[in-house]
């Protein structure tokens, strides 16, 4: 059963909206060393985000969870409260999934057929970034 | 004293140009509300970058990162943020004057300057300081994917050591009748250690990937939002000034008509009693 006492504070921020602020019993995301999951009461840490689903476990009668595609920025865990600010953030039903599957076969394209003024690095984040689009929506 | 027709012609050009004024105030305050709306969403990531950066900083004590340090070379960077529309009032000028005002802490010869908006440029050019870069469409429509690549070029140069300290001129708004011109610093960053509550710097942070690479990674998104927070604001202040630069001139005409109205009566009431004696003088005449 839940228990208040496991919930922390939870805020998304982006430079257009304050994107998810809330109580949560758990958050799940990808950062550059790879996947973490907080709980309350988790070290201070200031990691690196990469693009990925976020997963917000909220407490509640039944357990309830909620996903948002984040990519690029930086979280901010503290005992009792994390503070993700991240560049860019979208729930599942703002996601343009045509659009997604547009961008990451450029992206892929790019990647194939690489010539020295393709920005490597730009085409690689795009795919990254399509992916998680298509992957929160299927 | 001007004729009748003189008086009645410059009334009807003042009221015309008042027309304008009161039309221009209208769409600014349109546009003001608009822009205050589009501030006030992006006040919260702005000061939680802030708040962020700044207490990670307060917990990981003294750093050695490039960052926080100023650059080996005496050039100064400076991002200007004015409007590409004039009829502001003092709005350009006063951030132009931010620059020109100080030679001493920006001598001509080492700024580089970077405008946004083409009124600051303009007038930056003509005092005889260096455009390194320009850009017109980030005030129009401020968002954040226009804005990071602007900055991200002044960060390269800052990162290559061609750049020893990056300012950012723009005009804070306040509120709707008062904004404030300000030049800020961005880098090296530097915050006064009495902002730092002690408990907060006890609190020992860790960083993942190291604390180096981290800061590598956040202090330009850090550098990016102030950028694009300040974009927004001024977008904002400059309907600001605007509305208020047209709500005197449409007073002003305002005045000036009922001033000629009164002069043209006059004018009028003169022919009149004129015409009155005239006529009445030669009947006298003839009886």
């Amino acid at each position: 059963m839940a228990d208040e006492s496991r919930n922390f504070d939870v805020e998304i921020i982006t430079p257009d909206r304050i994107f998810y602020q809330g109580q949560a019993e758990m958050i799940e995301f990808n950062t550059t060393e790879g996947e973490i999951g907080v709980y309350k009461n988790h070290i201070p840490l200031t990691t690196v985000l990469s693009p990925g689903i976020v997963t917000i476990t909220i407490h509640g009668g039944e357990e309830q969870k909620r996903k948002a595609a984040v990519h690029t920025g930086f979280a901010e865990i503290l005992g009792d409260k994390v503070t993700i600010l991240a560049e860019m953030a979208e729930w599942p039903d703002e996601i343009d999934v045509d659009r997604a599957k547009a961008a990451m076969e450029r992206a892929k394209k790019r990647l194939a057929d690489k010539r020295p003024e393709t920005d490597i690095m730009r085409a690689e984040l795009a795919l990254q970034k399509s992916l998680v689009r298509i992957n929160i929506k299927g | 004293m001007a004729s009748m027709r003189d008086i009645k012609r410059r009334r009807v050009s003042i009221q015309s140009t008042q027309q304008i004024t009161k039309a221009m105030k209208l769409v600014s305050t349109v546009k003001l509300q608009k822009a205050r709306v589009h501030a006030e969403a992006t006040d919260p990531y702005f000061r939680h970058m802030y708040d962020t950066v700044r207490s990670i900083l307060a917990r990981s004590g003294s750093l050695d990162h490039p960052y926080l340090q100023k650059g080996a070379s005496d050039t100064i960077a400076v991002i200007v943020i004015t409007s590409n529309r004039g009829l502001a009032g003092g709005y350009n000028s006063n951030v132009v004057k931010l620059i020109t005002n100080h030679p001493d802490q920006f001598p001509k010869d080492q700024v580089e300057l970077y405008c946004v908006g083409s009124k600051g440029r303009d007038s930056l050019e003509r005092f005889g300081y260096d455009i390194a870069g320009f850009n017109a469409d980030a005030v129009e429509e401020p968002d954040y994917m226009t804005a990071a690549p602007i900055i991200k070029k002044v960060l390269d140069r800052f990162e290559a050591g061609e750049i020893g300290e990056i300012y950012l001129a723009y005009t804070h708004f306040k509120n709707t009748v008062t904004q404030v011109p300000e030049m800020m610093k961005l880098l090296p960053l530097e915050f006064d250690e009495g902002e730092i509550a002690p408990e907060e710097a006890n609190l020992i942070m860790n960083y993942e990937p190291t604390d180096t690479e981290a800061l590598d990674m956040i202090i330009p998104k850090y550098v990016a939002s102030i950028f694009y927070g300040a974009l927004v604001e001024a977008k904002a202040s400059e309907n600001g000034a605007r509305m208020q630069a047209m709500d005197s001139a449409t007073n002003n005409a305002e005045e000036i008509i009922s001033d000629l109205s009164l002069k043209y009566n006059r004018a009028r009431q003169g022919s009149i009693t004129q015409e009155l004696t005239e006529i009445i003088a030669g009947a006298e005449a003839l009886a």
